[in-house]
């Protein structure tokens, strides 16, 4: 169970292996379409492991690539139709990041490294937790940029207006994909520090 | 024995190891070192014998950064004054300036120190003396009325983000003070830019736009003459009104060697140069005299371009890193009309490059020299 969990903090794949940050920088500028983003993901991650895992021992090692790929772009677009069904704003909101997700250093690899040779649960559960820990940071950097630079969270004010009168001021840095490089870079650094102690 | 050293040396042993306030020692330290002259001395290895250390590098800074302080003050108060149509005497205006100086100077020590000790505390080293030039320019590229709690955020933004992480003072790559108001600058842009920031407290109907905002507007006529663009008095941050003020600073950096006269003289010609190429070409209504003297240009140039940790370490490469620094300045004022203020865009850019700029350097003169060494070899 222990090693399902590591994708959450010691084996993040952001923040330990660096995978997924290009997009983890562009869909976090507002916490909705980061939790959307990462369901997407948890579900493509999941179910891909599922089914290279299953038709593992049939796939010709010299092709593995173009037949992981088929499956990661065909459950792409599947969940690229579904998003467009039921959360049209969202979905475009995401635009091209949506397609990205094939090209998401983290399904890949985990394709890789896991379900080609694992049993199908267990790889199903390994995609999903690599879905989430790829989620928390997206959830965590999208919470701090869209408090701080939009004052909302899920698109709900919660600065109290006495804020803004006493001169307070969205910060507009906060918006822009720099200042997610920032916040990542700093969570590695928490990352870091923590693995540093732990020794 | 004074009085200094008679504290100094009584309140030591509650900051020594062990004792409840040793978290303290590194802000003790900070403060006796400022003040007396430390007592430790380099104990080997040093062949170099100089009577200058880090800490008169920066007292000298401060020094050359002076006349162009106290002209900003006393202008800063002349133009506030000048905006409610009142006549103010010489120390008046002075007086006005000065206090709306010493919040900001306040809170960008207080705030940045904070960062500092901290960060020497964990590391478990002394506070560098890299700040208190950092902390004094601050106050001086920002504008009057800008709110202390964003000065304050800002500072520590820079302090933590361009310098502690990359191992602090001496080994950042981006120049602290810019990248604070960089910071103002794109997180809260309306405190600013615009007309109305630059004069403090003016009155509504007295547009207080820099002399580079009226020339990007194409409003030319309004331009002040050209020996107030000299002198100063024209709305602006603190430091960067008074070109002759800078002017004198530069001239006590270059005497004392501080500052490198190539990386001055190289801003000031790609500046020149491209404001002149951008002029006859039709781009600009401004010739590249007058870029010269509006805006922050003389500023950047002799006080953030030189900072001797952010720019190029090759003497050649001084030329580059100048010459670069002056052409995209004046290219990101005349294209970029978003941005009037392209000295602190183009100084960050140019200090991200510094270090390729030496590799480049250093690589192209090995290779010379490669030669000469294989040659002298066969005829050997």
């Amino acid at each position: 169970m222990r090693k399902y969990l590591g994708p959450l903090s010691k084996d993040n794949p952001i923040l330990v292996q660096i995978l997924g940050v290009c997009s983890a920088l562009a869909v976090t500028a507002q916490l909705k379409p980061a939790v959307v983003m990462t369901l997407s993901v948890m579900v493509v991650c999941a179910v891909a492991n599922l089914v290279i895992s299953l038709i593992r021992n049939t796939i010709p090692p010299r092709i593995r690539i173009i037949v992981q790929l088929l499956v990661v772009s065909t459950l792409v677009i599947v969940v690229d139709q579904v998003l467009q069904a039921v959360v049209y704003d969202v979905s475009k909101m995401l635009s091209v990041f949506v397609g990205l997700i094939i090209t998401n250093c983290i399904i890949m690899g985990r394709l890789e490294a896991f379900a080609l040779s694992h049993k199908p649960i267990p790889s199903f559960i390994d995609g999903l937790m690599n879905g989430a820990g790829y989620g928390l940071v997206l959830v965590i950097v999208a919470f701090f940029r869209e408090l701080l630079g939009s004052g909302t969270l899920w698109n709900y004010p919660v600065i109290p207006s006495a804020f803004y009168e006493a001169g307070y001021m969205n910060n507009g840095l906060m918006i822009l994909p720099p200042m997610a490089l920032i916040l990542v870079g700093t969570l590695v650094w928490i990352q870091n520090s923590k693995k540093i102690n732990a020794k | 024995m004074n009085i200094f050293e008679k504290i100094g040396k009584k309140l030591e042993p509650t900051f020594e190891k062990g004792k409840p306030l040793h978290c303290l020692y590194p802000l003790y330290d900070a403060i006796d070192t400022f003040l007396l002259t430390p007592k430790e001395v380099t104990s080997e290895g040093s062949h170099i014998r100089d009577a200058v250390d880090m800490k008169r590098i920066m007292i000298t800074v401060m020094i050359a950064l002076c006349p162009a302080l106290f002209f900003g003050m006393w202008n800063l108060g002349y133009q506030h004054f000048l905006s409610q149509g009142m006549e103010s005497g010489f120390w008046n205006c002075l007086l006005y300036g000065f206090l709306k100086w010493l919040p900001l100077v306040i809170v960008t020590y207080v705030s940045g120190l904070t960062v500092e000790i901290i960060f020497a505390h964990k590391r478990g080293h002394q506070v560098a003396e890299g700040f208190f030039v950092t902390g004094f320019i601050i106050p001086m590229i920002m504008p009057p009325d800008v709110p202390l709690w964003m000065v304050a955020i800002a500072t520590a933004f820079a302090v933590l983000f361009a310098k502690e992480v990359f191992g602090g003072t001496g080994y950042n790559f981006l120049n602290p003070a810019l990248v604070a108001r960089a910071f103002v600058f794109f997180a809260y842009p309306s405190v600013i830019s615009g007309d109305s920031v630059w004069i403090s407290e003016s009155a509504d109907a007295i547009s207080g736009a820099t002399p580079l905002a009226l020339a990007m507007n194409g409003s030319m006529e309004q331009m002040p003459s050209l020996l107030d663009l000299c002198i100063g008095t024209i709305p602006g941050c603190i430091g960067e009104t008074s070109k002759i003020a800078i002017l004198l600073g530069a001239i006590i950096l270059i005497y004392t060697q501080v500052a490198n006269w190539r990386i001055m003289l190289s801003v000031v010609v790609g500046g020149l140069v491209t404001g002149a190429l951008l002029h006859t070409a039709g781009m600009s209504p401004v010739t590249g005299w007058e870029h010269l003297l509006m805006g922050g240009f003389l500023f950047g140039a002799v006080f953030m371009a030189t900072d001797p940790v952010t720019a190029t370490h090759t003497e050649s490469g001084k030329y580059i890193y100048g010459l670069l620094i002056g052409i995209l300045a004046i290219v990101i004022r005349v294209i970029n009309k978003g941005y009037p203020e392209g000295m602190m865009l183009a100084i960050l850019l140019m200090n991200i490059f510094a270090p390729l700029i030496d590799y480049c350097v250093i690589h192209i003169k090995i290779r010379k020299r490669k030669v000469n060494i294989s040659r002298h070899k066969i005829k050997l």
